[in-house]
């Protein structure tokens, strides 16, 4: 009789703690759902977008020239030299996304050593590299990524660094702050007192504790990677055709707004859409890994 | 109070000096010869040199690091080659322009968000609250250069009700003035309005269910005076400080907006600037743009000082 309990037990405490996992708070967010499935789609886009082309992005065709969506088999119509609109967005999925993931990636992984060691260093270092982090901050991020995009030129690569580059000061403040809280914690002086070196203490200890802000910081950051990279390349100094991104096709559309709107205005609701999607998964993990933040 | 605001003042000191630093530094980093795009590819050698000596390019970086400093202290930015004109009254022009184009906008969008904020936390899960959080996200996530420019498509093109470039004067009358107003500070105050709301909302929703609150609903006060003037109150420290970070960055918000609207302002400036390698002005309003924004940071942060005293910038003791 007792196995039984003890296994009822088990059960119930496997289906509480399985309730209370971070996936399943997040599937319950019904606006988390709606932004990961946009997530996902656009994810499929970037990832297989020979698959979902229906025509090569960049081939012209001058007696096609600007027809309107739905128009011979075009969905989104196409654009001034009679390129797919369709094509040129799924393949500027793919643009996006990598910029995206690589900007966060750069900008996270540099912040948050930066962070890590300014946070556990204290004295002298902390003010240098703190100080550094704020003269950073002192740009608008538009314009640190408009003026190191006037350093490095166009350019994919280029690109992800500017925005990788911008995105510094927020990750190591975040991490900073949050070495701060968890530094003297007896955790790690116990660790400490073991002799473990301190980049075993920050990378295998510390690091792992204070990864939920920055998670959340990250996800929300990838939105704002998306549209500084629209941006850029709507300014002219991003991604150039013929490469197809977001960006470029808004800022070929922006010339003929008066005749042919449609280019401009589907291209932009690609951005709307996936910056929303990011922002309502953003949200939603936020709400799951830091409830104190929640809105 | 005034000793935090001393020491926050003596902080700026080295950040503004590492800022210009890093002006400096990214300035000689843009690839080209300064003289030469100046004087354009079929300028004769010797001109180019000449152009060099007078700009001070031929001189070691170390000496062109201490006149630049020695120059920034004298508000002297240098001339610029594309307009003609010395760089600071070019700044002088502009900045007004931006001033007025990101006031419009902030007032917009306090107008605009906080109530919306508030009615959305006072009829919290009602339609208007969903609808108006809905509408919020959307704000949050837009691209303002792509509103801006469905904006133009609505409203100037098929409509024809408003200009779609451009500053009015008020010489040739208050609606000229105000039309050209409309669409870019609507454009940028999106995102700010979209912020407030969504920040007020969830502060005054804190706040309506403490204690106090539902005491002060007991003794039988307004529930007008309740929220407008207790709730409102308490909730108000998140949202400074929201209103501080959207107010750093209407000025990069204002780079996209002018570009679309042809705004003669700082961000303007800037984006022709580096299009035509216009050294001296990038360098002049780059180093503005920043000095505005750390300044307006420090603003922020004395608000939010007098919001909320037991804030301790200095670390030793109250919350942080």
């Amino acid at each position: 009789m007792n196995t039984v309990d003890l296994k009822d037990k088990d059960k119930l405490f496997l289906t509480e703690k399985k309730a209370n996992s971070p996936w399943s708070k997040l599937k319950r967010n019904k606006t988390a759902m709606i932004g990961l499935f946009i997530v996902i789609i656009m994810t499929l886009l970037a990832l297989f977008s020979p698959v979902f082309a229906p025509h090569d992005p960049n081939q012209m065709n001058l007696s096609k020239v600007h027809l309107k969506p739905g128009v011979e088999g075009f969905i989104f119509g196409t654009d001034d030299v009679g390129r797919d609109i369709l094509s040129r967005i799924i393949y500027g999925a793919r643009i996006s996304m990598i910029v995206a993931i690589g900007g966060t990636l750069v900008g996270g992984i540099i912040g948050v050593l930066l962070g890590l060691i300014s946070g556990y260093s204290g004295g002298t270092i902390d003010s240098i590299i703190m100080r550094l982090m704020d003269a950073m901050f002192a740009f608008p991020f538009v314009l640190l990524a408009i003026v190191l995009m006037t350093v490095l030129g166009n350019g994919l690569r280029n690109v992800i660094l500017a925005i990788g580059i911008a995105n510094i000061p927020g990750y190591a403040r975040i991490t900073r702050g949050q070495v701060h809280v968890v530094k003297n914690e007896e955790y790690c002086n116990a660790i400490r007192v073991l002799g473990a070196s301190n980049t075993r203490l920050l990378l295998n200890h510390i690091l792992p504790n204070i990864l939920s802000p920055i998670i959340v910081y990250a996800t929300l950051s990838i939105a704002g990677a998306i549209i500084s990279e629209a941006a850029l390349s709507f300014l002219g100094l991003g991604i150039s055709p013929p490469t197809a991104s977001w960006g470029n096709i808004l800022r070929g559309g922006k010339d003929f707004l008066n005749t042919y709107p449609h280019v401009a205005t589907i291209s932009g609701l690609f951005i709307l859409i996936t910056v929303l999607g990011f922002n309502l998964l953003g949200d939603g993990i936020r709400d799951v890994l830091d409830p104190k933040m929640k809105r | 109070m005034l000793k935090t605001i001393f020491k926050r003042l003596l902080q700026l000191i080295p950040i503004l000096f590492l800022v210009s630093t890093i002006i400096f530094v990214i300035t000689r980093m843009i690839p080209g010869d300064p003289a030469a795009t100046m004087l354009g590819p079929q300028a004769p050698v010797d001109a180019v040199e000449q152009l060099r000596e007078e700009l001070g390019l031929n001189k070691s970086i170390g000496e062109q690091y201490l006149i630049y400093l020695k120059d920034i202290i004298k508000g002297d930015f240098g001339r610029s080659y594309q307009y003609g004109q010395s760089v600071t009254s070019l700044l002088f022009e502009r900045f007004p322009n931006t001033l007025l184009l990101s006031i419009v906008s902030l007032f917009l969008a306090l107008i605009i968000g906080i109530p919306i904020g508030i009615i959305s936390a006072t009829k919290h899960y009602s339609i208007f609250d969903y609808v108006s959080m809905i509408i919020a996200l959307i704000g949050v996530s837009m691209p303002i250069f792509w509103l801006g420019l469905m904006l133009v498509l609505i409203f100037s093109v098929n409509l024809q009700w408003l200009p779609s470039i451009g500053m009015g004067s008020l010489q040739n009358g208050l609606w000229d003035f105000i039309s050209h107003l409309i669409l870019p500070s609507v454009a940028l105050a999106t995102i700010p309005a979209a912020t407030f709301a969504r920040v007020t909302r969830s502060s005054m929703l804190d706040v309506v269910k403490e204690d106090y609150i539902k005491s002060l609903r007991s003794k039988g006060i307004k529930e007008k005076s309740v929220i407008w003037k207790h709730a409102l109150k308490n909730a108000l420290p998140p949202i400074v400080t929201v209103i501080g970070l959207q107010t750093s960055s209407l000025l990069s918000g204002a780079i996209l907006t002018e570009t679309i609207f042809s705004w003669p302002g700082l961000g303007r400036l800037i984006v022709d600037a580096i299009q035509n390698r216009d050294y001296m002005l990038i360098q002049g309003a780059v180093l503005l743009i920043a000095f505005i924004f750390v300044f307006i940071n420090l603003i922020v942060d004395i608000t939010y000082l007098y919001i909320n005293p037991k804030i301790n910038y200095d670390g030793k003791g109250g919350d942080k």
